[in-house]
Protein backbone atom coordinates (compact mmCIF):
# COMPACT_ATOMS: atom_id res chain seq x y z
CA UNK A 1 0.00 0.00 0.00
CA UNK A 2 1.77 3.23 -0.89
CA UNK A 3 1.16 7.00 -0.78
CA UNK A 4 -0.55 7.31 -3.98
CA UNK A 5 -3.02 4.51 -3.55
CA UNK A 6 -4.76 5.47 -0.26
CA UNK A 7 -2.62 8.94 1.04
CA UNK A 8 -5.15 8.94 4.13
CA UNK A 9 -4.02 5.79 6.11
CA UNK A 10 -0.53 6.22 4.63
CA UNK A 11 -0.18 9.42 6.41
CA UNK A 12 -2.31 8.26 9.69
CA UNK A 13 0.27 5.45 9.90
CA UNK A 14 3.45 7.61 9.52
CA UNK A 15 1.87 10.07 12.66
CA UNK A 16 0.64 7.05 15.16
CA UNK A 17 4.58 5.85 14.46
CA UNK A 18 6.03 9.28 15.33
CA UNK A 19 4.12 10.14 18.05
CA UNK A 20 4.20 6.57 19.80
CA UNK A 21 7.49 7.13 19.24
CA UNK A 22 7.34 10.29 21.34
CA UNK A 23 5.91 7.88 23.99
CA UNK A 24 2.31 8.88 23.58
CA UNK A 25 -0.17 6.09 24.44
CA UNK A 26 -2.01 5.31 21.55
CA UNK A 27 -5.43 6.08 21.80
CA UNK A 28 -4.13 9.40 22.51
CA UNK A 29 -2.46 9.73 19.31
CA UNK A 30 -5.27 8.61 17.44
CA UNK A 31 -6.98 11.44 18.65
CA UNK A 32 -4.59 13.84 18.05
CA UNK A 33 -4.47 12.50 14.30
CA UNK A 34 -8.54 12.85 14.26
CA UNK A 35 -8.07 16.48 15.26
CA UNK A 36 -4.76 17.23 12.94
CA UNK A 37 -7.51 15.65 10.01
CA UNK A 38 -10.22 17.78 10.87
CA UNK A 39 -8.20 20.44 10.83
CA UNK A 40 -5.96 19.83 7.73
CA UNK A 41 -9.75 19.58 5.56
CA UNK A 42 -11.00 22.90 7.84
CA UNK A 43 -7.79 24.65 6.51
CA UNK A 44 -8.42 23.23 2.96
CA UNK A 45 -12.13 24.27 2.59
CA UNK A 46 -11.07 27.97 4.13
CA UNK A 47 -8.46 27.94 1.60
CA UNK A 48 -11.26 26.82 -1.43
CA UNK A 49 -13.53 29.10 0.24
CA UNK A 50 -11.18 32.21 -0.53
CA UNK A 51 -11.24 30.95 -4.32
CA UNK A 52 -14.66 30.84 -4.31
CA UNK A 53 -14.94 34.75 -3.24
CA UNK A 54 -13.12 34.92 -6.59
CA UNK A 55 -15.24 32.56 -8.71
CA UNK A 56 -18.50 33.97 -7.42
CA UNK A 57 -17.46 37.66 -8.33
CA UNK A 58 -16.15 36.45 -11.60
CA UNK A 59 -19.30 34.66 -12.76
CA UNK A 60 -21.74 36.93 -11.47
CA UNK A 61 -19.75 39.65 -13.55
CA UNK A 62 -19.87 37.02 -16.63
CA UNK A 63 -23.72 37.03 -16.07
CA UNK A 64 -24.33 40.95 -15.84
CA UNK A 65 -22.30 41.42 -19.03
CA UNK A 66 -19.18 42.96 -16.85
CA UNK A 67 -15.48 41.81 -16.42
CA UNK A 68 -15.42 41.57 -12.52
CA UNK A 69 -12.41 41.85 -10.83
CA UNK A 70 -9.24 42.55 -13.12
CA UNK A 71 -7.15 45.05 -11.33
CA UNK A 72 -5.03 42.39 -8.74
CA UNK A 73 -2.93 39.84 -10.05
CA UNK A 74 -3.68 37.91 -13.56
CA UNK A 75 -7.56 37.59 -13.82
CA UNK A 76 -7.87 39.93 -10.40
CA UNK A 77 -6.99 36.80 -8.49
CA UNK A 78 -5.44 38.90 -5.54
CA UNK A 79 -8.89 40.81 -5.49
CA UNK A 80 -9.91 38.02 -2.56
CA UNK A 81 -7.05 38.30 -0.67
CA UNK A 82 -7.21 42.00 -0.57
CA UNK A 83 -11.33 41.71 0.49
CA UNK A 84 -10.22 39.62 3.45
CA UNK A 85 -7.62 42.04 4.07
CA UNK A 86 -9.82 44.53 4.31
CA UNK A 87 -13.02 42.43 6.50
CA UNK A 88 -9.86 41.64 8.93
CA UNK A 89 -9.40 45.27 9.70
CA UNK A 90 -12.55 46.84 9.72
CA UNK A 91 -13.67 48.13 13.00
CA UNK A 92 -15.87 45.30 14.64
CA UNK A 93 -18.70 46.97 15.64
CA UNK A 94 -21.81 45.83 17.97
CA UNK A 95 -25.30 47.62 18.13
CA UNK A 96 -26.41 49.28 21.17
CA UNK A 97 -28.97 47.02 22.61
CA UNK A 98 -27.86 43.63 20.99
CA UNK A 99 -27.50 40.67 23.05
CA UNK A 100 -23.44 40.27 22.89
CA UNK A 101 -23.20 37.07 23.73
CA UNK A 102 -25.72 35.44 21.01
CA UNK A 103 -24.54 37.81 18.42
CA UNK A 104 -21.26 36.78 18.77
CA UNK A 105 -22.00 32.98 18.52
CA UNK A 106 -24.52 33.32 15.60
CA UNK A 107 -21.70 33.74 12.64
CA UNK A 108 -19.48 30.93 14.30
CA UNK A 109 -22.60 28.66 14.33
CA UNK A 110 -23.61 29.61 10.26
CA UNK A 111 -19.68 28.65 9.63
CA UNK A 112 -20.25 25.78 11.77
CA UNK A 113 -23.29 24.39 9.86
CA UNK A 114 -21.20 24.08 6.80
CA UNK A 115 -18.42 22.75 8.02
CA UNK A 116 -19.69 20.16 9.47
CA UNK A 117 -21.19 18.87 6.34
CA UNK A 118 -17.84 17.99 5.09
CA UNK A 119 -17.21 14.85 7.96
CA UNK A 120 -19.86 12.79 5.54
CA UNK A 121 -18.87 13.71 1.96
CA UNK A 122 -16.92 11.06 0.64
CA UNK A 123 -13.82 12.71 -1.72
CA UNK A 124 -12.50 9.42 -2.68
CA UNK A 125 -13.46 5.64 -2.12
CA UNK A 126 -10.60 5.83 0.94
CA UNK A 127 -10.75 9.71 1.64
CA UNK A 128 -13.84 9.95 3.69
CA UNK A 129 -14.97 11.89 7.53
CA UNK A 130 -16.68 9.13 8.96
CA UNK A 131 -18.86 6.58 7.08
CA UNK A 132 -22.12 7.16 8.76
CA UNK A 133 -25.34 5.32 7.91
CA UNK A 134 -27.23 8.10 8.40
CA UNK A 135 -25.42 10.67 6.06
CA UNK A 136 -28.52 12.21 4.00
CA UNK A 137 -30.01 12.86 7.69
CA UNK A 138 -27.15 14.68 9.09
CA UNK A 139 -27.78 17.14 6.03
CA UNK A 140 -30.78 17.84 7.44
CA UNK A 141 -29.85 18.14 10.96
CA UNK A 142 -26.81 20.81 9.95
CA UNK A 143 -28.94 22.80 8.09
CA UNK A 144 -31.35 22.98 11.52
CA UNK A 145 -28.24 24.31 13.00
CA UNK A 146 -27.85 26.79 10.27
CA UNK A 147 -31.20 27.74 10.58
CA UNK A 148 -30.54 28.22 14.76
CA UNK A 149 -27.91 30.33 13.52
CA UNK A 150 -29.95 32.96 11.08
CA UNK A 151 -32.77 33.35 14.04
CA UNK A 152 -30.43 33.71 16.75
CA UNK A 153 -28.64 36.47 14.26
CA UNK A 154 -31.15 38.60 13.31
CA UNK A 155 -32.92 38.29 16.70
CA UNK A 156 -29.71 39.57 19.16
CA UNK A 157 -28.97 42.79 16.19
CA UNK A 158 -31.93 44.65 18.17
CA UNK A 159 -32.56 45.95 14.64
CA UNK A 160 -36.17 45.18 12.86
CA UNK A 161 -34.81 44.47 9.12
CA UNK A 162 -32.26 41.75 10.53
CA UNK A 163 -35.38 40.47 12.93
CA UNK A 164 -37.72 40.63 9.59
CA UNK A 165 -35.33 39.31 7.42
CA UNK A 166 -34.66 36.10 9.87
CA UNK A 167 -38.12 35.56 9.76
CA UNK A 168 -38.87 35.28 6.49
CA UNK A 169 -35.39 33.21 6.11
CA UNK A 170 -36.63 31.01 8.61
CA UNK A 171 -39.80 30.21 6.86
CA UNK A 172 -38.05 29.89 3.45
CA UNK A 173 -35.58 27.06 5.49
CA UNK A 174 -37.91 25.00 7.59
CA UNK A 175 -40.54 25.11 5.15
CA UNK A 176 -38.20 23.95 2.11
CA UNK A 177 -36.79 21.35 4.48
CA UNK A 178 -39.61 19.07 3.77
CA UNK A 179 -39.28 18.80 0.05
CA UNK A 180 -35.01 18.33 0.51
CA UNK A 181 -35.91 15.73 2.84
CA UNK A 182 -38.11 13.75 0.87
CA UNK A 183 -35.67 13.80 -1.93
CA UNK A 184 -33.30 12.91 0.07
CA UNK A 185 -34.76 10.06 0.44
CA UNK A 186 -35.12 8.48 -3.12
CA UNK A 187 -31.10 7.89 -3.41
CA UNK A 188 -31.89 6.06 0.37
CA UNK A 189 -34.56 4.12 -2.05
CA UNK A 190 -32.71 3.33 -4.96
CA UNK A 191 -29.37 2.34 -2.77
CA UNK A 192 -30.69 1.16 -0.03
CA UNK A 193 -28.64 2.79 2.62
CA UNK A 194 -28.55 5.97 3.90
CA UNK A 195 -24.92 6.47 3.86
CA UNK A 196 -23.23 8.71 1.53
CA UNK A 197 -20.43 6.11 0.66
CA UNK A 198 -22.77 3.56 0.41
CA UNK A 199 -25.18 5.74 -1.77
CA UNK A 200 -21.85 6.76 -4.51
CA UNK A 201 -20.59 2.85 -4.42
CA UNK A 202 -24.08 1.28 -5.81
CA UNK A 203 -24.75 4.32 -7.99
CA UNK A 204 -23.66 2.34 -11.56
CA UNK A 205 -26.12 4.27 -13.36
CA UNK A 206 -26.37 8.04 -12.19
CA UNK A 207 -29.61 8.29 -10.04
CA UNK A 208 -30.05 11.45 -12.18
CA UNK A 209 -31.48 9.36 -15.15
CA UNK A 210 -33.31 6.90 -12.53
CA UNK A 211 -35.03 9.94 -10.92
CA UNK A 212 -34.22 13.29 -13.10
CA UNK A 213 -37.47 14.74 -11.30
CA UNK A 214 -35.93 14.07 -7.97
CA UNK A 215 -32.66 15.66 -8.52
CA UNK A 216 -34.70 18.64 -10.02
CA UNK A 217 -36.64 19.01 -7.12
CA UNK A 218 -33.53 18.55 -4.74
CA UNK A 219 -32.13 21.32 -6.92
CA UNK A 220 -35.20 23.97 -6.07
CA UNK A 221 -35.05 22.93 -2.18
CA UNK A 222 -31.53 23.35 -2.07
CA UNK A 223 -31.29 26.87 -3.44
CA UNK A 224 -34.39 27.85 -0.99
CA UNK A 225 -32.16 26.10 1.85
CA UNK A 226 -29.25 28.40 0.51
CA UNK A 227 -31.37 31.54 0.35
CA UNK A 228 -30.36 32.43 -2.77
CA UNK A 229 -32.24 33.87 -5.71
CA UNK A 230 -34.65 33.72 -6.59
CA UNK A 231 -35.56 32.64 -2.93
CA UNK A 232 -33.11 35.63 -1.72
CA UNK A 233 -36.34 37.29 0.27
CA UNK A 234 -34.19 37.46 3.77
CA UNK A 235 -31.99 39.58 1.94
CA UNK A 236 -34.62 41.61 -0.05
CA UNK A 237 -32.18 44.68 -0.56
CA UNK A 238 -34.66 47.10 -1.78
CA UNK A 239 -37.03 46.14 1.41
CA UNK A 240 -34.65 44.83 4.32
CA UNK A 241 -31.20 46.03 3.08
CA UNK A 242 -29.41 43.39 3.70
CA UNK A 243 -32.04 41.48 6.07
CA UNK A 244 -30.23 39.01 9.23
CA UNK A 245 -27.15 40.22 8.68
CA UNK A 246 -27.44 43.84 8.83
CA UNK A 247 -25.87 45.05 11.74
CA UNK A 248 -22.37 42.51 11.19
CA UNK A 249 -19.43 43.99 10.26
CA UNK A 250 -15.94 43.02 9.48
CA UNK A 251 -15.13 39.43 10.06
CA UNK A 252 -18.29 38.64 11.51
CA UNK A 253 -19.73 39.37 8.31
CA UNK A 254 -17.14 37.81 6.56
CA UNK A 255 -18.12 34.64 8.43
CA UNK A 256 -21.95 34.71 7.16
CA UNK A 257 -20.72 35.52 3.91
CA UNK A 258 -18.04 32.96 3.08
CA UNK A 259 -20.42 30.23 5.19
CA UNK A 260 -22.65 31.24 2.31
CA UNK A 261 -20.65 30.77 -0.57
CA UNK A 262 -19.34 27.60 0.95
CA UNK A 263 -22.80 26.20 1.58
CA UNK A 264 -23.89 26.83 -2.19
CA UNK A 265 -20.56 24.96 -3.29
CA UNK A 266 -21.27 21.92 -0.40
CA UNK A 267 -24.99 21.18 -2.05
CA UNK A 268 -22.99 21.29 -5.19
CA UNK A 269 -21.48 18.58 -3.96
CA UNK A 270 -24.56 17.00 -2.50
CA UNK A 271 -26.45 17.36 -5.72
CA UNK A 272 -23.25 15.68 -7.78
CA UNK A 273 -22.95 12.53 -4.77
CA UNK A 274 -26.82 12.32 -4.59
CA UNK A 275 -27.08 12.38 -8.12
CA UNK A 276 -24.29 12.45 -10.46
CA UNK A 277 -22.35 9.55 -8.87
CA UNK A 278 -20.20 11.70 -6.59
CA UNK A 279 -16.24 10.71 -7.35
CA UNK A 280 -17.05 7.93 -10.25
CA UNK A 281 -16.83 9.13 -13.48
CA UNK A 282 -15.78 6.09 -15.99
CA UNK A 283 -13.43 4.47 -13.61
CA UNK A 284 -11.24 7.07 -13.02
CA UNK A 285 -11.61 6.87 -9.06
CA UNK A 286 -10.29 3.71 -9.11
CA UNK A 287 -6.79 4.52 -10.82
CA UNK A 288 -6.16 6.96 -7.60
CA UNK A 289 -7.57 8.71 -5.02
CA UNK A 290 -6.27 12.01 -6.36
CA UNK A 291 -8.50 11.67 -9.65
CA UNK A 292 -11.35 10.50 -7.58
CA UNK A 293 -10.79 14.00 -5.71
CA UNK A 294 -10.30 16.19 -9.21
CA UNK A 295 -13.72 14.50 -10.57
CA UNK A 296 -15.62 14.87 -7.32
CA UNK A 297 -14.45 18.69 -7.17
CA UNK A 298 -15.27 19.11 -10.82
CA UNK A 299 -18.36 18.05 -10.58
CA UNK A 300 -19.35 20.35 -7.23
CA UNK A 301 -18.05 23.14 -9.41
CA UNK A 302 -20.08 22.32 -12.16
CA UNK A 303 -23.31 22.18 -9.16
CA UNK A 304 -22.38 25.55 -8.19
CA UNK A 305 -21.81 27.11 -11.30
CA UNK A 306 -25.96 25.89 -11.81
CA UNK A 307 -26.97 27.34 -8.71
CA UNK A 308 -25.31 30.69 -9.43
CA UNK A 309 -26.99 30.59 -13.20
CA UNK A 310 -30.00 30.12 -11.13
CA UNK A 311 -29.42 32.72 -8.71
CA UNK A 312 -27.94 35.40 -11.49
CA UNK A 313 -30.69 35.01 -14.05
CA UNK A 314 -34.15 34.33 -11.70
CA UNK A 315 -35.79 37.36 -10.48
CA UNK A 316 -37.06 37.46 -6.48
CA UNK A 317 -40.30 35.91 -6.09
CA UNK A 318 -42.94 36.79 -3.49
CA UNK A 319 -43.02 35.09 0.09
CA UNK A 320 -46.50 34.60 -0.67
CA UNK A 321 -45.68 33.04 -3.83
CA UNK A 322 -42.89 31.00 -2.56
CA UNK A 323 -44.49 29.68 0.06
CA UNK A 324 -47.69 28.47 -2.28
CA UNK A 325 -45.09 27.07 -4.56
CA UNK A 326 -43.47 25.06 -1.78
CA UNK A 327 -46.78 23.57 0.19
CA UNK A 328 -49.33 23.36 -2.86
CA UNK A 329 -46.96 21.97 -5.34
CA UNK A 330 -43.46 21.27 -4.56
CA UNK A 331 -44.00 19.04 -1.28
CA UNK A 332 -47.18 16.95 -2.64
CA UNK A 333 -45.27 16.48 -5.54
CA UNK A 334 -42.34 14.93 -3.67
CA UNK A 335 -44.10 12.74 -1.54
CA UNK A 336 -46.02 11.46 -4.56
CA UNK A 337 -42.55 10.72 -6.36
CA UNK A 338 -41.12 8.91 -3.07
CA UNK A 339 -44.12 6.81 -3.42
CA UNK A 340 -43.75 6.09 -7.23
CA UNK A 341 -40.25 5.77 -6.96
CA UNK A 342 -40.79 3.29 -3.80
CA UNK A 343 -43.50 1.44 -6.23
CA UNK A 344 -41.53 0.81 -9.16
CA UNK A 345 -38.62 0.02 -7.30
CA UNK A 346 -40.08 -2.92 -5.55
CA UNK A 347 -41.95 -3.99 -9.00
CA UNK A 348 -38.96 -3.80 -10.89
CA UNK A 349 -35.98 -4.69 -8.93
CA UNK A 350 -35.64 -8.17 -10.09
CA UNK A 351 -35.57 -6.98 -13.91
CA UNK A 352 -32.80 -6.72 -16.10
CA UNK A 353 -31.13 -3.32 -15.80
CA UNK A 354 -32.45 -1.75 -19.14
CA UNK A 355 -36.28 -2.21 -17.96
CA UNK A 356 -35.67 -0.83 -14.61
CA UNK A 357 -33.99 2.46 -15.67
CA UNK A 358 -36.72 2.84 -18.30
CA UNK A 359 -39.45 2.10 -15.45
CA UNK A 360 -37.73 4.55 -13.66
CA UNK A 361 -37.19 7.32 -16.26
CA UNK A 362 -40.70 7.11 -17.79
CA UNK A 363 -42.26 6.62 -14.41
CA UNK A 364 -40.45 10.16 -13.42
CA UNK A 365 -41.42 12.06 -16.11
CA UNK A 366 -45.23 10.38 -15.75
CA UNK A 367 -45.32 12.09 -12.39
CA UNK A 368 -43.51 15.71 -13.69
CA UNK A 369 -45.81 15.58 -16.48
CA UNK A 370 -49.35 15.18 -14.81
CA UNK A 371 -48.24 17.73 -11.74
CA UNK A 372 -47.58 20.18 -14.56
CA UNK A 373 -51.20 19.30 -16.18
CA UNK A 374 -52.81 19.70 -12.77
CA UNK A 375 -51.00 22.64 -11.75
CA UNK A 376 -51.70 24.22 -15.61
CA UNK A 377 -55.65 23.06 -15.27
CA UNK A 378 -55.63 24.95 -12.16
CA UNK A 379 -53.97 28.35 -13.11
CA UNK A 380 -56.60 28.38 -15.99
CA UNK A 381 -59.55 28.14 -13.28
CA UNK A 382 -58.16 30.68 -11.89
CA UNK A 383 -57.81 33.06 -14.51
CA UNK A 384 -61.44 32.78 -15.98
CA UNK A 385 -62.52 33.47 -12.76
CA UNK A 386 -60.55 36.79 -13.00
CA UNK A 387 -61.64 37.11 -16.54
CA UNK A 388 -64.90 36.29 -15.30
CA UNK A 389 -65.08 38.79 -13.15
CA UNK A 390 -63.47 41.21 -15.53
CA UNK A 391 -66.47 41.17 -18.21
CA UNK A 392 -68.77 41.29 -15.53
CA UNK A 393 -67.29 44.88 -14.48
CA UNK A 394 -67.29 45.81 -17.84
CA UNK A 395 -70.84 44.63 -18.57
CA UNK A 396 -71.94 47.09 -15.76
CA UNK B 1 -11.99 6.11 33.81
CA UNK B 2 -12.34 5.75 30.21
CA UNK B 3 -12.56 8.80 27.56
CA UNK B 4 -16.41 7.90 27.37
CA UNK B 5 -16.97 8.42 30.31
CA UNK B 6 -15.44 11.43 30.68
CA UNK B 7 -16.94 12.99 27.94
CA UNK B 8 -20.29 11.31 29.27
CA UNK B 9 -19.81 13.34 32.44
CA UNK B 10 -19.21 16.96 30.67
CA UNK B 11 -22.14 16.08 28.33
CA UNK B 12 -24.45 15.52 31.07
CA UNK B 13 -23.43 17.91 33.20
CA UNK B 14 -23.63 20.54 30.25
CA UNK B 15 -27.36 19.09 29.75
CA UNK B 16 -28.00 19.84 33.34
CA UNK B 17 -27.03 23.50 33.39
CA UNK B 18 -28.82 23.91 30.52
CA UNK B 19 -32.00 22.44 31.80
CA UNK B 20 -31.36 24.55 34.76
CA UNK B 21 -31.17 28.02 33.09
CA UNK B 22 -33.86 26.61 30.96
CA UNK B 23 -36.36 27.47 33.74
CA UNK B 24 -34.64 30.32 35.25
CA UNK B 25 -33.46 32.56 32.33
CA UNK B 26 -35.34 35.76 32.90
CA UNK B 27 -35.15 36.52 29.20
CA UNK B 28 -37.69 33.80 27.30
CA UNK B 29 -35.24 33.74 24.03
CA UNK B 30 -32.49 32.77 26.10
CA UNK B 31 -34.59 30.03 27.67
CA UNK B 32 -35.30 28.96 24.10
CA UNK B 33 -32.03 29.40 23.21
CA UNK B 34 -30.95 27.20 26.66
CA UNK B 35 -33.51 24.74 25.65
CA UNK B 36 -31.60 23.91 21.88
CA UNK B 37 -28.43 23.33 24.25
CA UNK B 38 -30.30 20.82 26.43
CA UNK B 39 -31.72 19.22 23.38
CA UNK B 40 -28.48 19.04 21.51
CA UNK B 41 -26.83 17.80 24.96
CA UNK B 42 -29.23 14.71 24.96
CA UNK B 43 -28.00 14.46 21.07
CA UNK B 44 -24.56 13.61 22.28
CA UNK B 45 -25.51 11.50 24.65
CA UNK B 46 -27.27 8.93 21.93
CA UNK B 47 -24.47 9.38 19.66
CA UNK B 48 -21.99 7.82 22.86
CA UNK B 49 -25.06 5.41 23.47
CA UNK B 50 -23.87 4.70 19.28
CA UNK B 51 -27.49 5.66 18.67
CA UNK B 52 -26.70 7.51 15.57
CA UNK B 53 -30.39 7.46 14.09
CA UNK B 54 -31.62 9.12 17.30
CA UNK B 55 -29.18 11.23 17.82
CA UNK B 56 -29.95 13.27 14.53
CA UNK B 57 -33.35 12.40 14.50
CA UNK B 58 -32.97 14.13 17.97
CA UNK B 59 -31.30 17.77 16.31
CA UNK B 60 -33.61 17.63 13.28
CA UNK B 61 -36.66 17.23 14.55
CA UNK B 62 -36.29 18.75 18.11
CA UNK B 63 -33.60 21.35 17.51
CA UNK B 64 -34.75 22.09 14.06
CA UNK B 65 -38.56 21.76 14.34
CA UNK B 66 -39.66 22.30 18.13
CA UNK B 67 -36.73 24.74 19.17
CA UNK B 68 -37.20 26.69 16.26
CA UNK B 69 -41.00 27.46 16.55
CA UNK B 70 -40.45 28.21 20.14
CA UNK B 71 -38.11 30.70 19.43
CA UNK B 72 -41.01 31.68 16.52
CA UNK B 73 -43.65 31.97 19.18
CA UNK B 74 -42.18 33.53 21.58
CA UNK B 75 -40.60 36.53 19.47
CA UNK B 76 -43.93 37.00 17.71
CA UNK B 77 -46.33 36.56 21.04
CA UNK B 78 -44.57 39.26 23.40
CA UNK B 79 -42.90 42.76 23.24
CA UNK B 80 -41.00 42.60 26.35
CA UNK B 81 -39.43 39.34 26.38
CA UNK B 82 -38.72 39.56 30.10
CA UNK B 83 -40.57 38.40 33.17
CA UNK B 84 -41.07 40.77 35.76
CA UNK B 85 -42.42 38.74 38.69
CA UNK B 86 -41.11 36.46 40.64
CA UNK B 87 -39.54 33.97 39.62
CA UNK B 88 -40.56 30.87 42.50
CA UNK B 89 -43.82 30.81 44.68
CA UNK B 90 -44.34 29.67 48.09
CA UNK B 91 -43.84 26.08 48.05
CA UNK B 92 -40.93 26.29 46.40
CA UNK B 93 -39.38 24.32 49.60
CA UNK B 94 -41.55 21.14 48.44
CA UNK B 95 -40.90 21.15 45.14
CA UNK B 96 -36.99 20.98 46.41
CA UNK B 97 -38.16 18.35 48.86
CA UNK B 98 -40.19 16.17 46.11
CA UNK B 99 -36.54 16.68 43.61
CA UNK B 100 -34.51 15.59 45.82
CA UNK B 101 -36.23 12.73 47.48
CA UNK B 102 -36.63 11.47 44.03
CA UNK B 103 -32.93 11.88 43.15
CA UNK B 104 -32.15 9.99 47.00
CA UNK B 105 -34.47 6.85 45.81
CA UNK B 106 -33.25 6.78 42.34
CA UNK B 107 -29.54 6.84 43.13
CA UNK B 108 -30.49 4.09 46.30
CA UNK B 109 -32.42 2.26 43.44
CA UNK B 110 -30.00 1.91 40.81
CA UNK B 111 -26.67 1.21 42.89
CA UNK B 112 -27.38 -2.37 42.85
CA UNK B 113 -28.09 -2.15 39.05
CA UNK B 114 -25.29 -3.60 37.08
CA UNK B 115 -26.40 -1.81 34.11
CA UNK B 116 -24.84 1.22 36.09
CA UNK B 117 -21.19 0.38 35.02
CA UNK B 118 -21.73 -1.27 31.69
CA UNK B 119 -20.11 0.78 28.88
CA UNK B 120 -22.26 0.91 25.02
CA UNK B 121 -21.61 -2.07 23.48
CA UNK B 122 -20.10 -2.14 20.36
CA UNK B 123 -21.91 -3.58 16.79
CA UNK B 124 -20.38 -6.87 15.10
CA UNK B 125 -19.10 -5.15 11.59
CA UNK B 126 -22.29 -5.37 9.21
CA UNK B 127 -24.32 -4.42 11.61
CA UNK B 128 -26.72 -1.51 10.13
CA UNK B 129 -28.71 -0.43 13.08
CA UNK B 130 -31.10 1.77 10.81
CA UNK B 131 -32.09 -1.11 9.15
CA UNK B 132 -32.68 -3.47 11.87
CA UNK B 133 -34.91 -0.64 13.79
CA UNK B 134 -36.62 -0.42 9.95
CA UNK B 135 -37.63 -3.66 10.16
CA UNK B 136 -38.65 -3.78 13.24
CA UNK B 137 -41.16 -0.69 12.45
CA UNK B 138 -42.77 -1.95 10.02
CA UNK B 139 -42.74 -6.58 10.79
CA UNK B 140 -45.47 -7.99 12.33
CA UNK B 141 -43.89 -9.24 15.09
CA UNK B 142 -42.43 -5.86 15.76
CA UNK B 143 -43.77 -2.42 16.29
CA UNK B 144 -45.88 -2.60 12.97
CA UNK B 145 -48.99 -1.95 15.25
CA UNK B 146 -48.22 1.20 17.17
CA UNK B 147 -46.14 2.71 14.41
CA UNK B 148 -48.78 2.42 12.47
CA UNK B 149 -51.55 3.90 15.43
CA UNK B 150 -48.76 6.65 15.73
CA UNK B 151 -49.42 7.66 11.81
CA UNK B 152 -53.05 8.05 12.09
CA UNK B 153 -52.63 9.93 15.55
CA UNK B 154 -50.20 12.45 13.47
CA UNK B 155 -52.08 12.79 10.34
CA UNK B 156 -55.65 13.46 12.85
CA UNK B 157 -53.63 16.21 14.39
CA UNK B 158 -52.31 17.41 10.79
CA UNK B 159 -56.55 17.03 9.70
CA UNK B 160 -57.21 19.10 13.03
CA UNK B 161 -54.99 21.83 12.67
CA UNK B 162 -55.87 22.45 9.10
CA UNK B 163 -59.49 22.20 9.81
CA UNK B 164 -58.81 25.13 12.54
CA UNK B 165 -56.30 27.01 10.53
CA UNK B 166 -59.13 26.97 7.36
CA UNK B 167 -60.88 29.73 5.95
CA UNK B 168 -64.21 29.34 5.39
CA UNK B 169 -65.64 31.55 2.80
Amino acid sequence: MSFWNDPLKVAADWLLGIFTGWGMPVPAANILIGFLGVLILISILMVLDIGLVWVERKVVARFQDRIGPNRLGPFGLIQPFADIIKLMIKEDTTPGGADKVVYNIAPMLSMMSVLILWAVVPLAPTILGVDLNIGVLYIIAAGAIGTLSIIMGGWSSNNKYALIGAFRQVAVMISFEIPMLATLLIPTILAGSMGTAAIIERQDVWYVLLSPLGALIFLVAAIAELGRAPFDLAEGESELVSGYNIEYSGMKFGMFYAGELLHAFTFGGFWAILFFGGYRFLGLEQVSPFLAIAVILFKAFIGYWLIMWVRYTLLRIRIDHMLAFNWKFLTPLAFTLIIVTALMHALLSGTPAWLYLAGMFLSNILVAWSALEIARSYSRREREKVDGKKAVEVGH
Amino acid sequence: MTGEQIIFLVVAFVTLFAGLMVVTARNLVHAALWLVAALFGVAVTYALLHANFLAVVQVVVYIGAIAILFIFAVMLTRKDMRDQGPQMNKNWWLGAALAVLTFGGLYLMLQGWSGMSRTAAVYPSGFDAVAELGNELVSPAGYVLPFEVASVLLVAALVGAVYVAFNRK
